[in-house]
């Protein structure tokens, strides 16, 4: 079947696009607001980078390595496609879009993919290590994923991955991919870097939980490209998936602040945005292939789940600081499961999970994709993080921890609210040395004829820096 | 051993801190504080509705010193922190018993 290029889908992916890429400073802001405020510009800085150097590589060979035509199912050819300069042709198609524009928007999953990893290990790594991570992650774990997931047979190849085309487990916008895989890199980072210091001992406080809410809305504004975007077209699966992507989310935040309600007394505004980004992750990969009644139950049991999910870590005693592993991965695991169970026959995707008469063999084909994407991704990232651990280090100083990594990695603060002037210019320390014509003349002189009348312990000497 | 504190205008201190750098003051402790006294404080309007701002912004500067240059040190405070306007703020003196410095264990005058 030969398609031809539709306007209307080509828009809605390229706009979709645009949204997805917006969820990396959503996400930044959403982390940043829950670290210390010694830490927030790295904790932003941390998905930031990721749009600089996965940008490059989705250029270089990324977007090859995932879309390339198969080698055996496990990665694409990283030549075929290098450069992406072979799909400026008007002919290069991706079902009714151009390539370029399925390209676009994939890159912008790869860019999320690996910032959401950073919440595992606020407040301590090395920035030039968590940049080799970004670009060595990528290249090891997630291009191979999203070939995996993403890649069918003769969309863009071929042939394409084996989960999508041999296992045929449905991942409809990245549950597995994107979450799965960086939840479990996550908790594959949180061991090889340790606690921070202080972690359990004193309690590290969210310091701007306005930027946390505010992230959160980007992230479920942004979320509606992600999912709806995934349908590659401007049809009536898009429509279910953003549909989809309003239904979880809201019963998964309702059902987050109801156990925190119940078992907290009081429900809070990190439990909302927690219990919003917790229905997002799960109706991701089932946002095409189940009904909206179907996402409410998804959301239900992705807010429940994930509410208690983030208390395992101080139980485990490891360190996933902004809850990586609880949200991402039990998320992650919790959607791409529920497919085999809510799996609508009447939706596009027209499969049947377990509660609507399809038997256990959808869910056994999930549990195989979910469970292979895990420990693949769990494994390598560990692999990663010990190689880099030993050449380069990656955790800070101590010292550079305690006294906040904002200044020791990026010599930069967050903040600056008073309105007194505490610094000059050009680093010149003035606690020793100062222009004393910079003084109005009267003082000048007052001063003169205090050191020429008393010569007292107030001499100046010249003091080394 | 004395104290010397100043509460001055906060726009003044980089002149305060250039003048007793120059006078050879070799460091300081400074704070934001609030308050007020014959300056009374300021109006802030919000959408047309007006407030006022009892307690102003200030900054207080404390320096321990040896008995002897209290005097030069006042002087250049109370020079160098003038802007001639209500607000401009106080300086004063108090003693002090004892000064333990924390790294070295130094006390008295050697501690300052």
């Amino acid at each position: 079947m030969i398609l031809e290029l539709n306007s209307g889908d080509t828009a809605w992916v390229l706009i979709s696009a645009a949204l997805v890429l917006l969820m990396t400073p959503g996400l930044a802001f959403f982390y940043g607001g829950m670290v210390r405020a010694k830490g927030a510009l790295n904790m932003i800085m941390m998905s930031f980078i990721a749009m600089g150097t996965v940008g490059v590589l989705w250029v270089l060979f990324g977007y090859s390595m995932a879309f390339g035509d198969s080698i055996g199912g496990v990665i694409g050819n990283p030549l075929q496609f290098a450069g992406l300069s072979g799909l400026m042709s008007k002919d290069a198609l991706v079902g009714t879009i151009p390539s370029l524009a399925f390209a676009a928007f994939q890159a912008a999953f790869a860019i999320i993919a690996v910032a959401l990893i950073s919440g595992s290990i606020a407040d301590r790594t090395s920035f030039k290590a968590w940049t080799v991570f970004t670009i060595l992650w990528s290249i090891l774990v997630y291009f191979p994923a999203a070939h995996w997931v993403f890649a069918f047979d003769g969309a863009t190849a071929e042939h394409g991955g084996w989960i999508a085309n041999t296992i045929k487990a449905i991942d409809f916008a990245g549950g597995t991919a994107i979450h799965i895989n960086a939840g479990a890199a996550g908790l594959a980072l949180a061991i090889v870097l340790g606690r921070r210091v202080d972690f359990l001992i004193k309690p590290m406080r969210p310091h701007n939980m306005t930027l946390v809410m505010l992230g959160a809305g980007m992230l479920w504004f942004g979320w509606f490209g992600f999912n709806a975007g995934s349908a590659l077209g401007a049809n009536t699966t898009a429509a279910l998936a953003w549909v989809n992507t309003l239904a979880a989310p809201a019963a998964a935040m309702l059902a987050w602040l109801g156990v925190e309600q119940i078992r907290d007394g009081h429900p809070t505004s990190l439990g909302a945005a927690s219990g919003i980004v917790a229905g997002l992750v799960a109706v991701t990969p089932a946002a095409g292939s189940v009904s909206p009644l179907g996402a409410v139950a998804i959301g239900i049991l992705a807010g429940i789940a994930c509410a208690f999910a983030i208390g395992l870590k101080n139980r485990l005693g490891f360190d996933d600081s902004l809850d990586v592993v609880g949200v991402h991965l039990v998320g992650g695991l919790l959607g791409t499961l529920a497919i085999g169970l809510f799996a609508d026959p009447a939706s596009p995707a027209g499969v049947a999970g377990l509660l609507y008469g399809g038997g256990t063999d959808q869910l056994g084909r999930q549990a195989v994709g979910a469970f292979a994407v895990l420990g693949y991704s769990f494994a390598v990232t560990l692999g990663i993080g010990k190689l880099i651990d030993v050449t380069m280090g990656f955790r800070v100083t101590r010292a550079a921890e305690n006294n906040g990594i904002d200044l020791a990695e990026h010599t930069e603060v967050g903040y600056d609210l008073s309105p007194v002037y505490y610094s000059s210019f050009d680093g010149i320390r003035r606690t020793l040395f100062v222009e004393p014509s910079e003084l109005p003349h009267d003082v000048l002189e007052h001063i003169e004829a205090v050191r020429q009348a008393s010569p007292s312990e107030l001499d100046r000497e010249e003091v080394s820096a | 051993m004395k104290l010397v504190t100043a509460i001055i205008q906060p726009s003044m201190l980089d002149q305060v801190q250039t003048a007793l750098v120059h006078l050879g003051v070799r460091g300081m402790t400074v704070s934001e504080v609030t308050g007020y006294a014959r300056q009374q404080g300021h109006k802030e309007v919000y959408r047309g509705e007006t407030m006022t701002v009892d307690f102003v912004l200030k900054v207080r500067l404390e320096i321990l010193t040896p008995d002897a240059d209290v005097e030069a040190i006042v002087g250049t405070m109370v020079k160098a922190a003038r802007t001639g306007e209500v607000g401009d703020g106080k300086v004063w003196v108090t003693p002090i018993d004892s000064v333990v410095r924390v790294r070295t264990g130094e006390t008295g005058d050697a501690a300052v």
